[in-house]
């Protein structure tokens, strides 16, 4: 036994390059990688016997960079948001993908024309439509908040708020609470006036504020009632409401849309498995078949028409979509382009602001 | 510190203030600890007493959260528990396979720091040993030099040399940080040890091995299971270096809980918790025992 | 060994001279003396040897590296060989003409080639915020950029004909710099090349420096304030009592840090059990439940009780040796119990508060795990930010930096507690 011990360790570490037949798949855990699972995973794994192995992270897109630039890569698959994929694909960290090897719509619309706009880039694949957006435990709140002003006025609604520990997404809502139109919130941020106004409109609750790094986080922190309102992943407050009977409700107003993308890190060690499970997870009925997990939209138009109910068979899934025509009312598309240019420089003054 | 009979009021009012207040400090000091675990029982995902809790209603306990801890990553949790369920809580239960982690690398990990501290300080409390002092406090360092600090060094250490996501990475690590405890005890154990009893053995003919293993190991023996078991705790509580250099299939205890407390934090985290407390006391009632043992045989304890 | 030494010396009495006494086998005994201590010593060295060179490789090599990290960052001069050759050639008064935009221009449409324009970016945009995404702008349209250059390239933004960045590009074309350790001093160098304070939104590690070293005074002296009374009571009280009182210290000493984090995360937060306490009992109504988790209150809180027992343990094993009879002595001779304690006892627990002390201090400033789980926003301590740095702004020069800095002052703690009371005198349990 102990002889056997001893060997399985010494062997561990050099069996990871060894086995050929896995990949290892890093996305942001919770019930956002269970729909993955179910959806994309299993089937996947059912038809190539590839293993799949899911690794969760805050945000995949960190480890990544410090994995290529340490030299020491074990991600082969990451899910990504929009700016980070153009901003990792523009210095040099991930694989470039090949559009042609995406299977095409069961009407034969070519992969390139059947995604949403945007929905390809050079180095990644995007997979679902998603939301930031305000969410709040009906038990624990007095009245209804209706607006995302609400969600900074602590007067009005008294209680602790989650929000992201991120500048992403913190300081547009903070503008579009402040009166600032979505069209112009990025107008704004471009200039120095303009964040100094954000994060003016932060100070406003900052001693109120529980600050949340993981998607799991903001429905537990409504569920112990430990924050009356939160910013949240759109899916993660249906799922807590839909599957486990919370009482949450999501205020669509101020939300903001982003892509979630596959990508491919330089040096993946499964590079050729990465790229299969891509091009699987990414056809017209696994997307749409995600969407019956959990409340992402599906990155192709030939899924729209396929999604259907949620998993319980009760819920129709089509109006707790980021994309539905209620939802959509005052929605600000997550400017990718800005992000990848002002992430870092935001992200410090936002540090400097959050210690201070 | 009985009162003496002439003690004044004034005396006596602060004799039984100092006591109490000395109370609330154990409480604040053991409570914190003892508290998870009632909690852990909790029939609701609740972190405070229930109503039934308080009433000692039995409906208000359950082990929900143990079974939760069990079937956590299992492929097939809900079927009957015969043997093919426990083969798949063996394999797949992700707190058995953070648990079987954490035993394997705390197991080597102790092994290695054991072996070479106990040498060392063997050396190290020898009089002529040369540049004590400094060499003792290189030897100590990783108990000093903050945790975020080596872990970010080994983990550029480690992804330069291949060591990153191997268990020998994380046993080796392990082991750095558990050596000071090691040197610490042993050297402890050692100053208390009267050389002329080496000597005698010498003397009467016997060689520096067969002294070593029949004379001096013995006595110092208390010191080096303690020292051993500082090691393991030490491995088995760290956390820093495994988020830092382990790889996702290396996921330890403490790993596992990080995330626990971090996202999700229920009453699961709350079992484990009490699981962690009762193996502590395990441990620290055995590091009692020895060191009354090593006391009585050198004669420094009442009983 | 040791006998052969022992004898030895015992042998040569000082007032003898050593010419005139010989071992056995005829040899001067100075010569013999000599050589059996330095085998004994090389025996002794011999034993250690192992555990050093693992230590050296395994933990001092590592760290050493670390450091030349916070001064070595070539992710420019790597990646922009035509301009770092203008900088070489040109001095720091030169103009920026033609020439250097041609260089930059060869250096852009190699960046958009190698798809490094990023990393290039990222580095400069350390020392100029902002300035990352006109690399990579540029690299983008590099390939449509003809002669005259300057002109092609200010076409594409102005920007790069500013003084600042040209400055910021010359210190970065040297691979070995000192500018992380400025920036994580709050500093930075202005178009003249002159020190500067950054602006003051953007201040933030002397900050946490000085917070980081407030809250670890402040964790200390609680500690030592909850340490002293029970390490007195401990060490006055019966051995058999106090050896079942010293479970209380012992237990939380070697219950998982994490256990203990999560303890104070059940009982602190919001909905946690001292809050319903309060509220049930009605000292507190429940809207004004008391916030003393996510801030600063919860690390001071808990730190506390994790190293209440490392303030203990030192205090305890001074004052345990203490003899009564000297505060007996005090009273009989007319001293107050308060006198007698302040005069004649405290005194002597003098090496124990600072050995706690020192130790108490040396591990809060270090500490990362419970600051980050129940610190909040304005609990974080500096090693947070070094995780932050190293983890998700992927800033590894200025986290080596930072962590250099925070080495630095452990360090001289360090040596300070060796020197005051002595590493061997660290004792556990």
């Amino acid at each position: 036994m102990k002889k056997t011990l001893i060997l399985t360790t010494a062997l561990a570490g050099f069996a990871f390059a060894a086995t050929a037949q896995e990949v290892n798949v890093m996305s942001w855990g919770g019930a956002y990688t269970k729909s993955q699972v179910e959806a994309y995973g299993k089937p996947f794994t059912a038809e190539t016997g590839i293993k799949v192995n899911w690794i969760d992270a805050d945000n995949p897109a960190t480890p990544i960079k410090a994995q290529v630039e340490a030299g020491n890569v074990t991600i082969d698959v990451a899910d990504v948001e929009y700016s980070d994929a153009i901003r990792l694909c523009d210095e040099g960290l991930l694989e470039e993908i090949d559009h042609s090897m995406l299977p095409p719509a069961p009407d034969g619309t070519p992969a390139e024309e059947d995604f949403l706009e945007g929905a390809l880039t050079d180095c990644a694949v995007a997979n679902i439509v998603w939301s930031t957006v305000m969410a709040y435990n009906t038990d624990n709140v007095n009245g209804q908040p209706t607006s995302i002003a609400d969600f900074f006025d602590t007067e009005k609604f008294p209680g602790k708020r989650g929000l992201r520990k991120s500048a992403k997404a913190t300081l547009e809502m903070a503008l579009m609470a402040d009166g600032v139109p979505a069209g112009e919130v990025y107008d704004m941020l471009e200039t120095k006036e303009g964040v100094d106004r954000a994060f003016a409109k932060l100070d406003t609750i900052k001693d109120d504020i529980i600050w949340w790094e993981a998607g799991a986080q903001p429905p537990q922190l409504l569920a112990d009632g430990e924050v009356v309102m939160s910013t949240a992943y759109n899916g993660r407050i249906f799922n807590a409401a839909v599957a486990e009977g919370q009482p949450f409700e999501i205020v669509w107003d101020g939300q903001i849309l982003d892509y979630d993308l596959f990508v491919v890190p330089k040096g993946a060690p499964n590079k050729d498995n990465a790229m299969k499970f891509i091009a699987f997870a990414t056809d017209t009925q696994r997307l749409a078949d995600q969407a019956s997990w959990i409340s992402y939209g599906p990155a192709r138009r030939s899924s729209g028409a396929l999604v259907g109910k949620y998993v319980d068979g009760k819920t129709e899934m089509a109006p707790h979509m980021p994309t539905s025509e209620a939802a959509l009312k005052n929605a600000l598309v997550n400017n990718f382009e800005f992000w990848a240019d002002r992430d870092t420089d935001l992200n410090e003054r936002f540090n400097a602001w959050l210690s201070n | 510190m009985a009162l003496p009979k002439h003690a004044s009021t004034l005396e006596r009012v602060w004799h039984y203030t100092y006591l109490v207040i000395c109370a609330l400090i154990f409480l604040f000091l053991i409570a914190p600890i003892l508290i998870v675990i009632p909690l852990s029982f909790n029939a609701e995902p609740y972190f405070t007493f229930t109503e039934k809790m308080l009433k000692l209603d039995p409906t208000g306990y359950s082990t929900r959260w143990y079974d939760l801890l069990m079937t956590f990553g299992m492929i097939d949790p809900d079927r009957t528990r015969d043997a093919s369920w426990w083969a798949d809580f063996w394999a797949n239960s992700s707190w058995m396979r953070a648990a079987k982690n954490s035993v394997i690398i705390g197991f080597f990990a102790t092994i290695l720091a054991t072996a070479l501290g106990t040498l060392a300080a063997l050396g190290l409390s020898r009089a002529e040993m040369p540049a004590r002092r400094m060499i003792m406090a290189i030897l100590i360092s990783p108990m000093i030099v903050p945790i975020i600090i080596t872990a970010t060094g080994l983990f550029f250490f480690y992804s330069m040399s291949g060591l990153a996501n191997t268990y020998l990475g994380i046993i080796l690590a392990h082991a750095t940080l558990g050596i000071p405890f090691v040197i610490i005890t042993v050297t402890a154990t050692l100053v208390g040890f009267d050389q002329s009893l080496t000597r005698a053995a010498a003397s009467l003919g016997a060689s520096p091995q067969t002294t070593f293993f029949k004379i001096t190991m013995p006595l110092i023996l208390p010191g080096v299971i303690s020292g051993a078991l500082f090691a393991f705790v030490t491995s088995f509580d760290e956390v820093v270096v495994v988020l830092f250099v382990a790889a996702h299939d290396q996921q330890t205890i403490p790993r596992q809980m990080w995330n626990g407390i971090r996202e999700q934090i229920s009453p699961a985290i709350l079992a484990v918790a009490t699981i962690l407390v009762v193996i502590s006391t395990l441990l620290l009632t055995t590091i009692e025992l020895l060191r009354r043992r090593s006391e009585r045989l050198r004669g420094l304890s009442p009983g | 060994m040791n006998d052969a030494a022992a004898n030895a010396a015992k042998a040569a009495s000082p007032e003898m001279s050593d010419d005139h006494l010989t071992t056995a086998d005829g040899r001067p005994l100075k010569v013999a003396l000599a050589e059996a201590q330095a085998k004994a010593r090389r025996r002794a060295f011999l034993l250690v040897l192992p555990l050093l060179a693992f230590i050296l490789v395994s933990f001092v090599f590592p760290i050493t590296q670390l450091l030349y990290r916070s001064v070595y960052n070539p992710a420019f001069s790597d990646n922009m060989p035509a301009l770092v050759q203008w900088f070489s050639e040109n001095s720091d008064s030169t103009e920026p003409g033609e020439d250097a935009f041609a260089a930059l221009a060869s250096d852009l449409k190699s960046l958009r080639e190698n798809k490094t324009a990023g990393i290039v970016g990222t580095r400069v945009n350390y020392d100029l915020p902002g300035s990352r995404s006109l690399f990579t702008k540029s690299a983008r349209k590099a390939s449509k950029l003809e002669p005259p250059y300057r002109e092609a390239i200010l076409d594409i933004d102005e920007d790069w004909a500013d003084p600042l960045l040209w400055r910021v590009m010359r210190t970065a074309s040297s691979p070995i710099t000192g500018s992380f350790y400025l920036a994580a001093l709050d500093r930075t160098r202005d178009a003249e090349g002159n020190i500067q304070p950054v602006a003051e939104e953007r201040q933030v590690y002397i900050k946490l420096f000085k917070r980081t070293l407030f809250l670890s005074a402040l964790i200390t002296l609680t500690t030592l304030i909850l340490g002293f009374p029970v390490a007195h009571l401990l060490a006055t009280l019966p051995l058999r009592q106090s050896n079942l009182l010293m479970i209380f210290v012992l237990l939380p000493f070697w219950t998982s840090l994490l256990v203990r984090t999560t303890s104070w995360i059940v009982l602190l937060q919001s909905q946690g059990v001292i809050n319903n306490v309060m509220v049930a009992t009605g000292v507190l109504d429940d809207e004004s439940r008391i916030q003393m988790i996510y801030n600063q209150t919860g690390t001071i809180i808990a730190m506390t009780h994790i190293l209440l027992p490392f303030m203990i343990l030192p205090l305890y094993s001074v004052m345990r040796p203490i003899d009564p009879s000297y505060v007996r002595a005090a009273r009989s001779l007319g001293a107050s119990s308060w006198t007698a304690f302040r005069r004649i006892y405290l005194p002597q627990t003098v090496p124990g508060v600072a050995a706690g002390a020192l130790l108490v201090f040396i591990l809060a400033v270090g500490y990362y795990i419970t600051p980050a789980l129940v610190g909040g926003s304005n609990g974080q301590l500096i090693s947070n930010l070094i995780a932050f740095h190293m983890q998700k702004s992927l800033n590894w020069s200025l986290a080596a930096a930072l962590a250099a800095l925070l080495l630095g002052g452990v360090l001289i703690l360090y040596w300070l507690y060796d020197r005051l009371i002595g590493i061997d005198n660290l004792k556990l349990g």
